[in-house]
């Protein structure tokens, strides 16, 4: 077993798709790097913090992108997003099984900023441009820098989100959500309430994941094949299902338990026996607590 | 600009509240612009975008595309940027966000024209499933966009604050402003003197297709987007 979370973007691609069938475009010798880093101090890559190209998933050919966490915590920039969109409209020209993205992503980088703002609102466009064409956009989340920000925005956009129970999605990091509400907002050095907030286990009791997968590139290449062939188009009729699903799931907390942990009570609230135990189940166990209420209406 | 005198300078005095109504933050209403029904939908009071605030919009454009087909919409943009709450993102506030800019994408689609306009203040996450999702995204000029406050931006990058103030005067890429929103093809353009004249041009020619990054190339202010985005669709 190899942990996805501690593999670089380029040896998650070497691994969860099929051996050495990762052709990169724009690849680190093309140097393609960030013009803005260098004003400020800092070092920029020669990747811009993304990998993307062509690779072959069970023999099948799929479009790829993986962004590298290390590297100014996978931030989207001008040139990074720029990457990302290309890639996309590649695929709506070429047509390939499906596009699979590797994110790991605080969102927009803040050295580059109102440039990667407008970046990540072309990666969703595109997305939505590629969904709507019957190509099926994946999305693996499982690095340690979570998927936050624009990105997680990018993959609720997805067809299909695959996760790791370390894995975590959400908007805005615990950090950044202290800093401006207090510690007793969200004390994000409390590792278990950070999970229980925006990490795998939580994602897939509500529905938000598709997959849960187990730490483990083998476990994550084995959901991408499953999910690449399933082309969920955008109808109106799934939009209002997605809505419903949301204005139920809000009502859920109207009146949280005094004393009781919100996760707790949501994941309680939503059917889930032994809401209190899913901290400590394995990740096998916390696939089978998933309730019916979780993807009432939006599944398939 | 007060949400209200914009309406009042859009649409005239002649139907009262011009049918918007505010509900807290939240403004919904239908508007008889030149002769024409138009759907309102926007936020106010520098809204922070939480799940409530997303599926309320989400909702009024979802209503639109089911009731009116065709009809155009238009959204008033004033937000603070996403809810900064760990029950917001304990909901899925991503999702609910991703729900709003995929019922506006689907709007869009579907044939609704979809205009945003920044009347007051525009911060990241609450812009990035509002305007920047929209077929096009005008501002006025006097509105502010931005993705973050300097002081929080230096605490989150750990760069000295009076090096990013002093940045942000000159680079477009990094400071706030419309103008340089404009200059990357964020902002489309700024609506100046008539503007109702301004709203019936946007409505006219808003395009369909995303043409942002070859705005932000030909206006300077994002010289390589456009450019990357061609060599990969080219890459051998």
């Amino acid at each position: 077993m190899i942990s996805y979370a501690e593999c670089s973007a380029r040896e998650r691609l070497a691994r969860v798709f099929d051996a050495g069938s990762f052709h990169e475009w724009l690849p680190p010798s093309a140097r393609v790097s960030s013009p803005h880093l260098a004003v400020l101090g800092v070092p920029s890559a020669f990747d811009d913090g993304v990998a993307i190209g062509r690779a072959m998933l069970d023999g099948r050919e799929v479009f790829v992108a993986a962004q590298e966490g290390e590297f100014m915590g996978g931030g989207v920039g001008e040139v990074h997003g720029a990457k990302l969109v290309g890639l996309l409209r590649r695929a709506l020209r070429d047509r390939p099984t499906a596009v699979l993205l590797l994110a790991e992503s605080g969102g927009v980088r803040l050295h580059e900023a109102n440039a990667g703002l407008i970046a990540v609102s072309e990666v969703m466009r595109a997305v939505l441009d590629v969904r709507a064409a019957g190509t099926p956009v994946i999305v693996l989340i499982g690095g340690s820098n979570g998927c936050f920000g624009g990105m997680g925005i990018v993959a609720r956009c997805a067809d299909h989100v695959v996760m790791s129970d370390i894995g975590r999605l959400g908007m805005s990091g615990p950090e950044v959500i202290e800093a401006s509400h207090g510690v007793e907002e969200f004390d994000s050095r409390d590792r278990a309430l950070v999970w229980r907030t925006t990490g795998g286990k939580h994602r897939w009791l509500s529905g938000d994941c598709d997959a849960l997968v187990e730490d483990d590139v083998a476990a994550f290449r084995a959901a991408a094949i499953d999910a690449m062939l399933m082309s969920r188009p955008v109808t109106v009729a799934r939009l209002e299902a997605e809505h419903a699903l949301l204005a139920r799931r809000q009502a859920l907390l109207d009146e949280p338990v005094a004393d009781s942990d919100d996760a707790v009570t949501l994941w309680t609230r939503l059917g889930v026996t032994d809401a209190d135990r899913v901290a400590d189940a394995d990740v096998d166990r916390v696939r089978a607590l998933r309730p019916a209420a979780s993807i009432e209406g939006v599944e398939g | 600009m007060n949400w209200k005198d914009l309406a009042v300078a859009l649409f005239g005095t002649d139907h009262g509240l011009h049918g918007i109504a505010a509900d807290g933050d939240f403004l919904h209403g239908t508007v008889v612009f030149d002769g024409r029904p138009l759907t309102v939908i926007g936020t106010t009071h520098h809204a922070p975008i939480g799940v409530r605030l997303a599926l309320a919009q989400a909702h009024a454009v979802l209503e639109t595309i089911r009731r009116h087909p065709g009809r155009p919409i238009l959204l008033l943009i004033d937000t603070q940027g996403q809810q900064l709450r760990r029950r917001d993102e304990l909901l899925g506030i991503n999702r609910a966000m991703a729900h709003l800019g995929m019922t506006i994408d689907a709007a869009r689609r579907g044939g609704h024209r979809v205009l945003g306009v920044v009347y007051d203040q525009a911060l990241s996450g609450g812009f990035i499933t509002s305007g920047l999702i929209a077929d096009a995204c005008d501002a006025l000029p006097e509105a502010e966009i931005r993705v973050m406050r300097i002081p929080a931006m230096a605490r989150v990058t750990k760069l000295p604050e009076v090096m990013l103030t002093e940045l942000s005067k000159a680079n477009p890429v990094f400071a706030p402003g419309v103008d340089n929103y404009v200059a990357m093809g964020g902002v489309r353009r700024l609506w100046r003197g008539d503007l109702a004249a301004c709203l019936r041009e946007a409505l006219a020619d808003a395009p369909t297709r995303d043409e942002r990054a070859r705005d932000g190339a030909d206006r300077g202010g994002r010289r390589l987007a456009a450019d990357v985005i061609t060599r990969v669709l080219d890459a051998a």
